[in-house]
């Protein structure tokens, strides 16, 4: 117990880059993975394709090799860019196809008698999106999106074999520095994560039960 | 394309996605091309980057004996203990004593919040486990959880009648959930199932973090063996049967949701929401 309270400092330390890590990958996977989205609803058979190739390649490649990609292999094509940079770019590429699939199936769970009503009525393309369509789209989207963000908060730990000191990295060198203390010392990083995904997935749960409705 | 935002096109239309198609084609094409020239320009297509594949056998054996069967034992290894385990512990989630059934609620939520690696690095470091055991352990853990809610999904979507006909027929509670409603709930979930066994497949990769020995860690080996000129080549050899077999398995996923099985009531069904839909756990 004495090995966390000691060094509860370095754990909000790594609590912190693990958060600044989830947070700002969410930020770009969100957009980027809703572009893809669009995409893969659009009447465009060629940006169809390119979003189904890239959401096919990324959710059969583990996030470790998308990591090793760009901190070994990216180097040697003049691509250099920070540990932390790379951790944030690995981790945005590879959720956003898991975005994409939320985005896509969200809007396909609207009703497509939803959309011919509200052309019947005569509204607009622009009207029919933004009043009948996306907000339905919306409310179903958001628990998976949930559930991408908490699977994002466990991801970053992956950052921890490629020289970014987050979370897990500050409990390998805490387990490290008291051999005595292993269990208790990865036991505080444990409970680190847990304040995130518990929470989130409860809320995930909730928003679920809400949105379900009859259609 | 979705029928939701769209009507069917009129030649008007028709026209205008012809050219935006082509429009679109023809700069991933560029950029394609682009990325092509640039990784000519760094020599990465020389033959001297490649021939450590095509001279000698010994880097496939490497690839395929070493790595990619280490990957596919831990993987096949975690997968068989992980679901019956699943199975036991989505009966206890489900069992009519409150206590047991809140301790499998807690067990469920807790791996299924943790990351692997950490849990990988919880029985090597503090249980001292090999690192396979570690590895097939981390994986096992997060995974039985993850199993046991996709089958208690299952379990839920199965219409009452199947529970209350089994129990008047005079089968215990305990007959009814191992005879009647589990193979049903099973064969229903069997396309999540195997999504997550990809998933699983995938996380072995972890290994490379924790130090087992498996493809990508085999890699890295090559590479330390055959110097860093041939980083781009093998990465990519790499990734290929890395995305080669999980695109295998995955396609059997989509094949059992599309076929459905004969003999699950009201066919299978694919979990939507936060419950367990493919959200990218590693």
């Amino acid at each position: 117990m004495d090995a966390i309270i000691d060094n509860l400092d370095l754990y909000l330390e790594g609590f912190w880059a693990t958060l600044r890590l989830t947070l700002t990958s969410a930020v770009f996977a969100l957009v980027l993975g809703t572009v893809l989205g669009a995409f893969r609803v659009s009447p465009v058979p060629t940006l169809r394709g390119f979003g189904t190739t890239y959401v096919e390649l990324v959710r059969n490649t583990p996030l470790t090799l998308v990591f090793f990609f760009f901190v070994f292999v990216a180097p040697q094509v003049d691509i250099k860019l920070p540990f932390f940079t790379s951790a944030l770019v690995a981790l945005s590429l590879y959720t956003a196809a898991f975005v994409c699939e939320a985005v896509r199936s969200g809007v396909n769970s609207v009703g497509i008698g939803q959309a011919e009503a509200a052309r019947a009525i005569g509204l607009t393309f622009n009207q029919t999106m933004t009043q009948v369509v996306l907000p339905q789209a919306f409310r179903s989207v958001v628990p998976p999106l949930i559930s991408i963000f908490i699977a994002l908060t466990k991801n970053t730990s992956v950052a921890v074999g490629f020289f970014v000191t987050e979370l897990m990295a500050v409990g390998i060198r805490l387990a490290n520095r008291n051999p005595a203390d292993v269990i208790p010392v990865l036991l505080g990083v444990a409970f680190f994560y847990l304040i995130i995904t518990v929470p989130a997935g409860i809320l995930a749960h909730r928003l679920e039960r809400k949105v379900a409705f009859a259609r | 394309m979705s029928l939701v935002l769209f009507d069917a096109p009129g030649p008007r239309a028709r026209r205008r996605v012809t050219i935006w198609s082509a429009v679109a084609g023809v700069v991933i094409a560029a950029l394609l091309v682009l990325a092509a020239v640039r990784l000519n320009q760094r020599g990465i297509f020389d033959a001297d980057r490649w021939d450590i594949f095509t001279e000698d056998t010994a880097t496939w054996e490497a690839l395929f004996r070493r790595g990619l069967l280490a990957t596919l034992r831990a993987a096949a290894l975690a997968t068989v203990i992980a679901m019956p385990a699943g199975a036991l512990l989505a009966i206890a989630r489900m069992s009519e004593s409150r206590w047991v059934r809140s301790t499998a609620a807690v067990w469920i939520e807790a791996f299924r919040g943790l990351p692997v690696v950490l849990l990988m690095f919880f029985l090597a470091l503090g249980f001292d486990f090999s690192i396979f055991n570690a590895v097939v352990g981390g994986l096992v853990l997060y995974n039985t959880a993850v199993f046991a809610e996709i089958l208690r999904a299952g379990l839920l979507s199965l219409p009452g009648g199947q529970r209350e006909a089994a129990l008047a027929i005079g089968l215990t509670t305990g007959q009814a959930l191992r005879l009647i409603l589990l193979p049903q709930a099973i064969r229903r979930m069997l396309p999540s199932l195997v999504s997550q066994v990809v998933v699983l497949l995938k996380d072995t990769s972890l290994g490379f973090i924790v130090g087992y020995v498996e493809l990508l860690r085999v890699n890295r080996e090559l590479r330390d063996f055959f110097g860093s000129r041939y980083i781009f080549s093998l990465f990519l050899v790499t990734a290929v049967i890395y995305i080669g077999v999980n695109f295998a398995l995955s396609r059997v996923a989509v094949y059992l949701e599309r076929r459905g099985t004969a003999k699950a009531a009201g066919g299978v069904s694919t979990m939507q929401g936060a419950a367990g839909a493919d959200t990218g756990g590693a």
